[in-house]
């Protein structure tokens, strides 16, 4: 009865949950601004990625500073095959899955060398191997035109489902369904079986042999676990997710140029786990969000000092910056396990807690 | 009695340090074999080289048909022989459920579609897998912990707990290194009888200890390195008695 009563609660709950994600780019729209929209659909990719990246560093802890290549790497496939660049103009459903599938393939690739290396070398080689596809992408117009250097590559082709381009309006009965508002769709729709793959993956077999890998590799592989293909497999899926994420960015923004893919964006999603929670589903989802619109958000103080002062007296840009450190520092020192902290980590910090009280009435007794 | 592990004329090098010098030994199946020698004997290194760790010189190691001196330490596992650490390395911030659970990777199959998918095959595996984890937590005598992080229980069921996850991957043999370092009395008495139990039960044990009081009392048989070489196998008793034994652990008297 009581079991019936919380299951039937939890179906409300995601019906509610679905019809709020349904209507969330109009509610945005209408209050906020086509912008917003937009915005909304950059969160949704950074959650795809962030949950890419956390397949790696949160479960399987191999530090990867370089996870922007996977992202670049999808980008690129997808203005290879659906621009004029090559005058290749193959379907989404063709080329995005390709080129989540050679990002994973450059997972595994690029995780190889690095299986013996821990910490901080793991953290120095994957930021080369990350500055390496980007140099190759700004290099690679000569002698062969591959990737347009820096100039990029321009006229990438829409998302089209039956002949319908996601990037044009459509109105349906008395409805308007911008660009962003149809790519809000499809990346929620992408998102969620990115966030259905990680938690599935998560309770697993494999989920579990990542976190031992993490906890302790020598343990791990006494006890039968096969270090290195497992950290090659986490290598691979984190790509493959930043592989897809690339290729919707790419066609999404039907332009894209090495510049996009720095090592300011890889630690942005590092920044996102770490702040939302690591190893933790809701946690990185809720860091990729908020790290996501926060910035954006930043932009109005300009507008707010204007009005104020009178005159702008710090560049918003510089702001987010400072806000951003300062956020960082802030979680750190009061949060460490996160935003959202995995059940793990809170009841870790919890228990620690309860030791340290322990500990200061041991103290206490002995002091009188 | 047929050997169940046996060593065979095992050597290994460390530069110029010779650690293990033409070691031979054999393990009959359902005995408690025990491995001492004084601090710096060359205990540990043949540990390793058992679990494969290290790579020996020369020499060879077989578990029953399989080898075990060219295998790679998850294969080590596969093959038969678990084994514990000196300086307890259980997975910290996993459940003592969870951390049983590894255990039975090596004996499990799903891999990412079956999770990702849950077939019905993958379901039935990890149901499986959770009634065998919570029956040897409850074996070592730890299973109302099961859902406490590893790091958070007491030092002797974390003992335990080690015990439980190699327990987990149906070894053939299972390799203790100094199980009952850094116990009192009481776990250490508590620990014995564990072990007594898993015999009872037929599981073949190779117990490397540093106190040779348990040993004594525990052991079918013994052996004593020195310096890298076996200088006496046997019953305890015998062992005992053996001059060169009493020599390297307390000194030579003729001296």
């Amino acid at each position: 009865m009581r079991e019936a009563l919380t299951r039937n609660r939890a179906w409300i709950g995601y019906v509610a949950l679905a019809i709020g994600l349904a209507l969330l780019p109009f509610l945005v729209d209408a209050g906020m601004g086509r912008t917003w929209v937009r915005l909304l659909d950059f969160a949704l990719l950074y959650v795809m990625l962030a949950l890419g990246l956390n397949i790696v560093v949160g479960n399987a802890g191999l530090l990867d500073l370089g996870y922007v290549a996977f992202y670049a790497l999808g980008a690129y496939v997808y203005a290879w095959l659906a621009s004029p660049h090559f005058g290749l103009h193959l379907p989404f459903w063709v080329v995005l899955p390709l080129g989540a599938a050679l990002a994973g393939a450059f997972g595994a690739i690029l995780g190889a060398p690095t299986l013996r290396l821990r910490g901080d070398y793991l953290a120095i080689v994957t930021l080369g191997f990350g500055e390496i596809i980007r140099i190759f992408m700004n290099n690679l117009n000569a002698p062969v035109n591959i990737t347009n250097g820096p100039q990029g590559i321009n006229l990438i082709d829409p998302v089209s489902v039956g002949g319908v381009s996601l990037s044009q309006m459509h109105t349906v009965s008395g409805l308007s369904f911008s660009g962003a508002h149809q790519y809000y769709y499809l990346f929620l729709l992408l998102t969620l079986a990115v966030i259905f793959i990680s938690m599935r993956l998560e309770n697993s077999r494999i989920g579990r042999a990542w976190v031992a890998i993490r906890e302790d590799e020598i343990a791990a592989a006494a006890m039968g676990i096969n270090t290195r293909n497992l950290k090659l497999l986490a290598f691979a899926m984190g790509a493959t997710f930043g592989g897809l994420a690339g290729g919707l960015f790419a066609s999404f923004q039907g332009f894209i140029s090495p510049e996009s893919f720095n090592l300011m964006e890889s630690i942005m999603i590092l920044c996102m786990i770490v702040l939302g929670g690591m190893g933790h589903i809701p946690g990185v989802i809720f860091g990729a969000v908020v790290l996501t619109l926060l910035p954006e958000a930043l932009r109005y103080t300009g507008d707010v000092q204007r009005s104020l002062l009178g005159q702008i007296v710090i560049d918003p840009a510089d702001l987010r910056m400072l806000l951003f450190g300062v956020a960082l520092v802030v979680v750190m020192l009061y949060r460490p396990a996160g935003l959202i902290p995995s059940a793990r980590r809170r009841r870790e910090l919890e228990a620690s807690g309860a030791i340290l009280d322990q500990e200061q009435a041991s103290l206490a007794d002995e002091l009188k | 009695m047929s050997a169940l592990l046996s060593i065979t004329g095992v050597s290994k090098a460390f530069g110029g340090l010779q650690a293990l010098s033409g070691i031979t030994l054999a393990v009959n199946a359902g005995e408690i074999f025990g491995l001492i020698g004084p601090n710096g004997a060359g205990k540990t290194t043949l540990f390793n080289t058992l679990t494969g760790l290290y790579r020996i010189d020369s020499g060879e190691i077989r578990l029953g048909d399989a080898r075990l001196d060219t295998a790679k330490p998850h294969q080590v596992l596969q093959r038969g022989l678990a084994r514990t650490f000196q300086n307890i390395r259980l997975f910290a911030h996993m459940t003592a459920l969870e951390n049983v659970l590894v255990g039975r990777h090596a004996r499990t199959r799903s891999g990412v579609l079956g999770a990702v998918l849950r077939t019905s095959a993958t379901r039935a595996e990890e149901a499986d897998s959770r009634l065998r984890a919570q029956a040897l937590l409850r074996r070592v005598g730890i299973g109302q912990h099961a859902e406490r992080l590893a790091k958070h229980l007491s030092y002797g069921d974390q003992r335990r707990l080690e015990i439980a996850r190699a327990l987990a991957s149906e070894p053939k043999i299972l390799a203790l290194d100094e199980p009952a370092a850094g116990m009192n009395p009481a776990e250490r008495t508590a620990l014995s009888e564990l072990l007594l139990q898993l015999k009872a039960d037929g599981l073949t044990l190779l117990l490397i200890e540093h106190d040779v009081k348990l040993v004594m009392g525990l052991c079918d048989r013994l052996a004593v390195l020195d310096y890298g070489v076996k200088i006496a196998e046997g019953t305890p008793d015998a062992v005992c008695r053996d001059p060169l034994v009493i020599a390297a652990y307390l000194g030579d008297e003729t001296l």
